[in-house]
Parts: C-alpha cells; sequence; structure tokens
C-alpha cells in the first residue's frame, strides 16, 4: 500500500468513526451538514469517494447530499491549492478598496476567484467579511490574516510565499 | 433543599478563592486582547512576550487573556492593573513595545504616557453605577476613555474585561446570578412577563418585542419545545455577535438557559458561522464548563429544571438567518425559507414549537433578570428601550464595536465616537443594516438610533452593520454591491427575489458601465417595490432597500450616471476620461502599458491618450510613475 493510500484509509476510517458516534442519536440525518464539515476538515474539500461513503453509511440519498453540499458556500467542491488565499469583500473591506487587491491578486496569479494556480500554489476565494473590518481591506492565507493591504502589499506577501515553497 | 441561589453564591465564593490563589489579584494583572480581531492585529506575538516574562522571574504578574472590548483601530490592546490605581490602557502594541512595557512599567513601575489611551489620566467614572451593576465594572477599567463616553455597556458589559475562557471570571461579575435567581423563586410567567415589560425588542433586525415571542412559545403544548440562538451572522461587515461570544460565551448561555426555564424547553441549539473558529472554540469550551459547575445539564443548581445546549454550524449561507431558513438548516437541509405562518413559535425546529433570538438578545436577558424590567425601561426611547451595539467601519476615524442607548443620534456616532471622516473627506452616507438596509445622507444625520426612526428615514436597524462611506465612494456603485451580494445569496426558491434581484442588478451594472438608459431610475423603483412586497422572506423584502434609499438620498448621482456618463466620485472606471497633463515627462511607459494601442507620442515629449481607441483599463494611470495621467 503506497502511503497516499494509507493516508487515505486512515481519513476514511476516521470519518467512520465520526458518522457511527452521530447514527446512534435520534435524528441522526440533522447532522448532515456537520458531517459535510468533517469531510471537508479531512480531505481539504468534499471529496466524490468519501461522499458515497456519507451516503451509503448515513443512509441519505446522494442527490440530497449534494443538494446540501452546493448550497453553502463554505463547502468546496474543488481540490484547493496548497495554500489558500481568501479576499474578504464585505462591505468594510469594499469601501477601503478591497476591488483594487482583488484586481491585483488576480493578475498575479493569473486566475480568476474560485482557481488554482497551474503549479498549484495558490487557490483564490472570496469571503463574505472576516470580521478583521479595522484592518480593512484584508485577505486571509491558510488562516493568516494579513490587513491594511495595498497592492503593493500584496505583491510582497504572495513573494514571500512563492519564495519560502521554492526553498523547501 | 437548599435553594439555587445559595448553591450560586457557594460557587462565586470558590470562584473567587481560586482567582485569588491564583495571583490574580496580585500586584500586577496584564490583560491581552485575544479576539479574532487583536490576533489578527499580532496580539499573539504581544501576549507571548507577556507570559514569557510572568515565566521568567516576574512574580507579582499576572497575564490573562480578554475579548475585544471594541477599539479596532487601536489593537493589538493590553491593559495593566492595579489595584487603586486608573488601570493603564496600552494601544496599538507591538511586540518590541511589549518589551518596553515589561521593563519599564512592570518591572520599573513607570507609566509609558505616550503609548496609552487613557485620554487625560482622570479616574474611570465610578459614579454612574451603583456598586456591584452588572455594567459598573467596563467603566471603573475604561471609564477615562472618550471612546466609551458615549457608550452603554449591557450586551458587551464583560467583553474585554474578563478572560472568556474561565468560568471563574464569569462567576466574579454575577455570572449565572440571573439563572440561580429565577431557579430560586421566580415562576417562569413571571420571567416573561418581567421581559414583556423591559420593552426588548428583537436584536436581530427586525425588533419583534422579545416578551411576546416567549409568551407565545411558552403557551404552546408540547412535549418538546427547542430554544435556539441564532449567531449566523451574515452582514459582511458586521461583528457584534463574533465579538460578543468571543468576549463573553457565558452571558449567551446563561440567557439561553433562562429562556428554556420560562417557556418550558430543555434543549438549546447554537447555530453558528462556521467561519468564526475562535468564537465556536470558546463556545465549546464553555458549553463543557457550564455543564461541569453545574449550571448546564441535569437538575441545574439542585433544582428541577435541566437544560442542554449543543452547536451547529452553517455553512456560509447569507439567507439562514432567516428563521425558518435556519430551521431547515439545523434539520440537515437546504437553507431554504418557508411561508409563515405557521412561525416558529408554534410549528419550528422538528415541527416543534421553537423560540428563536439572535446573540445580543440572549445577552440582554441576565440583565434585564438581575436589574429588572424598570431598569432596562429607563434606557432608550419610547419604543425602544436597552442599547444597541454597532460595528461601526468604513471610512471612519475610530472603528470599532459600540452599544450606544436607543435614541444616541448618528451624529453622536460619527463624530463624538467615530471621531469623524479621516483625511479631510466629506462626510457623504452612513449604511446601517447591510445588504437589507439603507443609505441615508446627511440630512439624516441627526436620526435618533430606534427601531421606528429609521424606518422612517428610510433604512433599518438591522442586525448592527454601520458602514460610513464618504466622497470617494460612488453611491450607485455601493447600491450595486450589496445588490451582487443578496443576488448571490438568494436562495432561489420565489421568483420575485431569484429573477427581480437579477435584473435590478443588471440595470445598476450597466448604469456603472455608462450604458444607463433614460427611464431606468423608474424601472428599478418599480422593481424594487414590486420584489418587496412579494418575496417570500426576509432576504427578498429588504433586498431591494440599499437601491431605494439611495434612488431617495442620492439621486442625483444615479441621474449624472445615467444623462452625463459622469461619476462624481471618480469610482466607475467606465465612466472616467484619461488625459496626459504637463506633468508627462515623455517615458513612454503609459505607451507600452496601453493594451489599446490609444496612447501616441515621441520620447521626452508629451504622449496624448485617443479617446476613442481607449477601453478605460486604467493601465497607464497605473503604469505611471510621474502622477502624469489625469482621471476625470
Amino acid at each position: 500500500m503506497s502511503c497516499s493510500a494509507k493516508a487515505q484509509d486512515s481519513k476514511l476510517s476516521e470519518l467512520n468513526r465520526f458518522m457511527d458516534a452521530l447514527k446512534g442519536l435520534s435524528r441522526s440525518e440533522s447532522n448532515l451538514i456537520a458531517i459535510l464539515h468533517k469531510v471537508q476538515e479531512l480531505y481539504g474539500y468534499l471529496d466524490r469517494d468519501a461522499m458515497d461513503e456519507v451516503a451509503a453509511t448515513m443512509n441519505i440519498p446522494t442527490a440530497h447530499i449534494w443538494g446540501v453540499a452546493t448550497f453553502y458556500h463554505y463547502f468546496k467542491l474543488k481540490k484547493p491549492g496548497k495554500h489558500v488565499i481568501a479576499i474578504c469583500l464585505g462591505t468594510a473591506c469594499y469601501i477601503k478598496g478591497a476591488g483594487e487587491i482583488l484586481e491585483k491578486l488576480k493578475e498575479e496569479l493569473k486566475i480568476d476567484i474560485g482557481g488554482m494556480t497551474s503549479d498549484g500554489l495558490f487557490s483564490l476565494e472570496e469571503a463574505r467579511c472576516l470580521g478583521a473590518c479595522g484592518l480593512a481591506p484584508v485577505m486571509m492565507i491558510d488562516g493568516k490574516i494579513y490587513g491594511s493591504l495595498t497592492p503593493k502589499k500584496v505583491s510582497e506577501i504572495l513573494q514571500g510565499y512563492r519564495k519560502r515553497s521554492s526553498g523547501e | 433543599m437548599i435553594a439555587p441561589l445559595d448553591i450560586l453564591k457557594k460557587k462565586r465564593s470558590e470562584a473567587l478563592d481560586r482567582i485569588h490563589s491564583k495571583e490574580y489579584l496580585s500586584v500586577k494583572r496584564v490583560h491581552v486582547g485575544m479576539a479574532t480581531c487583536e490576533i489578527a492585529a499580532g496580539s499573539k506575538e504581544v501576549m507571548d512576550i507577556f507570559l514569557q516574562a510572568a515565566k521568567s522571574g516576574l512574580t507579582d504578574v499576572c497575564v490573562s487573556q480578554k475579548g475585544c472590548a471594541g477599539r479596532c483601530n487601536f489593537e493589538p490592546t493590553v491593559e495593566i492593573m492595579e489595584d487603586g490605581k486608573v488601570p493603564v490602557k496600552y494601544c496599538k502594541v507591538t511586540p518590541e513595545m511589549a518589551k518596553q512595557i515589561v521593563e519599564r512599567h512592570l518591572k520599573k513601575g513607570e507609566v509609558i504616557g505616550e503609548w496609552a489611551d487613557n485620554g487625560k489620566l482622570k479616574h474611570p467614572e465610578k459614579e454612574r453605577f451603583e456598586e456591584g451593576h452588572l455594567c459598573g465594572k467596563f467603566f471603573q477599567v475604561f471609564g477615562d476613555v472618550d471612546f466609551f463616553s458615549k457608550q452603554m455597556r449591557i450586551v458587551l458589559r464583560n467583553c474585554g474585561i474578563i478572560d472568556p475562557e474561565n468560568i471563574d471570571d464569569y462567576l466574579s461579575v454575577r455570572g449565572y446570578e440571573a439563572l440561580a435567581k429565577v431557579l430560586t423563586d421566580i415562576p417562569p410567567v413571571q420571567v416573561i412577563d418581567t421581559v414583556k415589560k423591559s420593552g426588548l425588542r428583537g436584536r436581530g433586525g427586525a425588533g419583534f418585542p422579545t416578551g411576546i415571542k416567549w409568551e407565545l412559545t411558552a403557551r404552546q403544548q408540547s412535549e418538546e419545545k427547542f430554544i435556539i440562538c441564532n449567531a449566523d451572522e451574515g452582514d459582511p461587515g458586521a461583528f457584534m455577535d463574533r465579538s460578543t461570544i468571543e468576549g463573553d460565551p457565558h452571558t449567551v448561555i446563561e440567557g439561553m438557559a433562562i429562556g428554556g426555564y420560562a417557556i418550558g424547553s430543555h434543549r438549546g441549539i447554537i447555530y453558528i458561522r462556521a467561519e468564526y473558529p475562535l468564537a465556536v472554540k470558546r463556545l465549546e469550551k464553555a458549553i463543557a464548563d457550564a455543564k461541569s459547575a453545574g449550571f448546564l445539564g441535569e437538575n441545574i443548581l439542585g433544582s428541577d429544571f435541566s437544560f442542554d445546549i449543543e452547536i451547529r454550524l452553517g455553512a456560509g449561507a447569507f439567507v439562514c438567518g432567516e428563521e425558518t431558513a435556519l430551521i431547515h438548516s439545523i434539520e440537515g437541509h437546504r437553507g431554504m425559507p418557508r411561508p409563515r405562518p405557521p412561525f416558529p413559535s408554534v410549528q419550528g425546529l422538528f415541527d416543534k414549537p421553537t423560540l428563536i433570538n439572535n446573540v445580543e438578545t440572549w445577552a440582554n436577558i441576565p440583565v434585564v433578570i438581575i436589574h429588572g424590567a424598570d431598569w432596562f425601561n429607563s434606557i432608550g426611547t419610547q419604543k425602544s428601550k436597552g442599547t444597541k451595539v454597532f460595528a461601526l467601519a468604513g471610512k471612519i476615524t475610530n472603528t470599532g464595536l459600540v452599544e450606544v442607548p436607543m435614541g444616541t443620534t448618528l451624529r453622536e456616532i460619527v463624530y463624538d465616537i467615530g471621531a469623524g471622516i479621516p483625511g479631510n473627506k466629506k462626510f457623504k452616507a452612513i449604511q446601517t443594516g447591510g445588504p437589507s438596509g439603507g443609505c441615508l445622507s446627511e440630512e439624516y444625520l441627526d436620526t435618533p438610533i430606534d427601531y421606528d426612526s429609521l424606518a422612517k428615514a428610510g433604512s433599518i436597524m438591522g442586525s448592527g452593520g454601520m458602514i460610513v462611506i464618504d466622497e470617494d465612494s460612488c453611491m450607485v456603485n455601493v447600491a450595486r454591491f450589496f445588490l451582487e451580494f443578496t443576488q448571490n445569496e438568494s436562495c432561489g426558491k420565489c421568483a420575485p427575489c431569484r429573477e427581480g434581484t437579477k435584473r435590478m442588478l443588471e440595470i445598476l451594472t450597466r448604469i456603472t458601465e455608462g450604458k444607463g438608459e433614460e427611464g431606468d431610475i423608474e424601472k428599478l423603483e418599480r422593481l424594487g417595490t414590486m420584489i418587496k412586497k412579494a418575496s417570500l422572506c426576509g432576504l427578498g423584502q429588504s433586498a431591494p432597500n440599499p437601491v431605494l434609499s439611495t434612488i431617495k438620498n442620492f439621486r442625483a448621482e444615479y441621474e449624472e450616471h445615467i444623462k452625463d456618463k459622469k461619476c462624481r466620485a471618480h469610482f466607475c472606471p467606465s465612466l472616467l476620461e484619461y488625459t496626459v497633463t504637463d506633468k508627462c515627462v515623455g517615458c513612454g511607459v503609459c505607451k507600452k502599458a496601453c493594451p489599446a494601442g490609444a496612447i501616441t507620442g515621441v520620447l521626452k515629449n508629451k504622449h496624448e491618450i485617443d479617446k476613442n481607441k481607449c477601453v478605460k483599463c486604467a493601465a497607464c494611470y497605473k503604469a505611471c510613475k510621474f502622477n502624469a495621467i489625469a482621471r476625470v
């Protein structure tokens, strides 16, 4: 068994453990969204095979599961890049020039929102208010918030990630 | 049987002992802000320095975390407290400054005046509240800071004061006393009566009287009833609920438990955005701590009342702030609303009677119970009682969380609390209520903040987003921004919202691109009015508000866009004209940058832009190093 297959296996068994704990509860199907969160936590996105597993284990039709998954913005249907950039497009950031920041990101990464760079290093998402309005405009890379952005600062930040990645 | 209130008192004195034995009340206490916003500003690194210092020999110092007090533009913030002295409030603390604070303040007792925001270092106001008043503690610490002088802290009374992850801290500020009090000697009917008399109205936006909602749910005969806390704060520019939960999670739990007791429910659910990981973590810890301390679970404080709370995560759908959509989401479905009646108080979660209130409403409850309906009633205006929390952001000097008594004017918030617009810019509009609200112009600045006055002015109270807009923003584009948001978030169930907002967005986009036509404004008004009337839920019914209110208050800007093809804020790129000014040195950079070949000129001579070829991409404007490209 290859290394990555083993990793997949352990993810699947963790997912199954999570579902087993919920299965015994009354109205267990109401926990579907919690299960989808777990899948995304484990895989980084909603992996197709894992979703089939959810359908079989929880006895919920696959169509219903995908119906729910596609309704909510938080769930990713595509595998994200190594670093996930979420640009805040909330009101405070918009008023303080998030549009310009987004343009710069698109220009530097040569992708649109929802896309991933050809080297798989970055993917770009939009966020609706990260709650750091005092630092607007902001973006978040892998959970770290960068505030008071200017187009120039964006270039520098991306350059930092690129450098670190090529150094690895 | 020992009365719940006596059990509480015992638990509180044990908590105080633990706090004291931890040398909490040792000579100096350091509070470091550790809310999402503070951490984003770099408070973790600052915290590490204080912790390190405490570990390596500073024995008379106790370091603790705190939630966000609301001064976003001063973060990271650090307070140093010593008994009998004015608490010193350091702002914008960098790791380097933290090291100096350790050396100079903590070791040598020197207050570094230039870093401290202590107003005039006068003593914090103490007279405003009687001893032991729940809302008094905040002003004992922050009373001398100008930002707070016009504020009143009921909901945020403990935010920035206590360690949100330490239940002992909550107990020390009379936490869970309201719950113990009702369990001891206030029957459910009387609890509901108190809430009714207090005049508290739902803080989620619509302002429905809370007590009546409680009464309706209490009246239903059912084995099972639910309490829900709506923490799905979807307004893109509002963070009141996040800060409340991150700063004082127990108050929400206590409020919900009191609600459960009043209506006869044993199960509570907090529906919270997954985008708020820290708030979720703090809630989880608070629920676990409350359970092991006996404030949740079976037979709370020795009474026969049992209540438990679980957390359900949202997944980024704005419409789930609507109560019936939220219920569907908890049930594991697509979060789509359904027609009301039946209202959730009759038929809600799993078809059982359900009482839904939002975070801010729940956080008011313990104060209403402890200090009574009459006290609560004394704050605010005739029809809107108590306070409202706003997330003040946008083009304003002091961004942050403000909690003001109802009846405070918009002008007081913008100029007295917010300290006006930075950079000598002119005020243009204030937006309240987020995508469901409206934009008010300068003439409305003296509007008192209450549900009815704001509605009359053409906006809404909303959940608490408040964005200040200056002359650099184009109002047509602001309206387009909000409509794009609601259009995107429209769940698609009813046609007026699904199709109507799409058409409105198309018209607005056209206008901002310089393709507006005569009659567009009237079309927007007609469509907007129709969507408001015909949509199924609050999302659609309020989606046209930003457009209708900007048309009402800024009609001239729309007309300029359509007739003169001009944007006075120089914001809409398609409506700008690019020209080369005399600053041009003829370097040729703009000529290379232009994708349309619209720029001609000889090296070292002034270049020209051919207006007919220009595609208004602004590439030349950005490329020019001499600011020689003008756009008007």
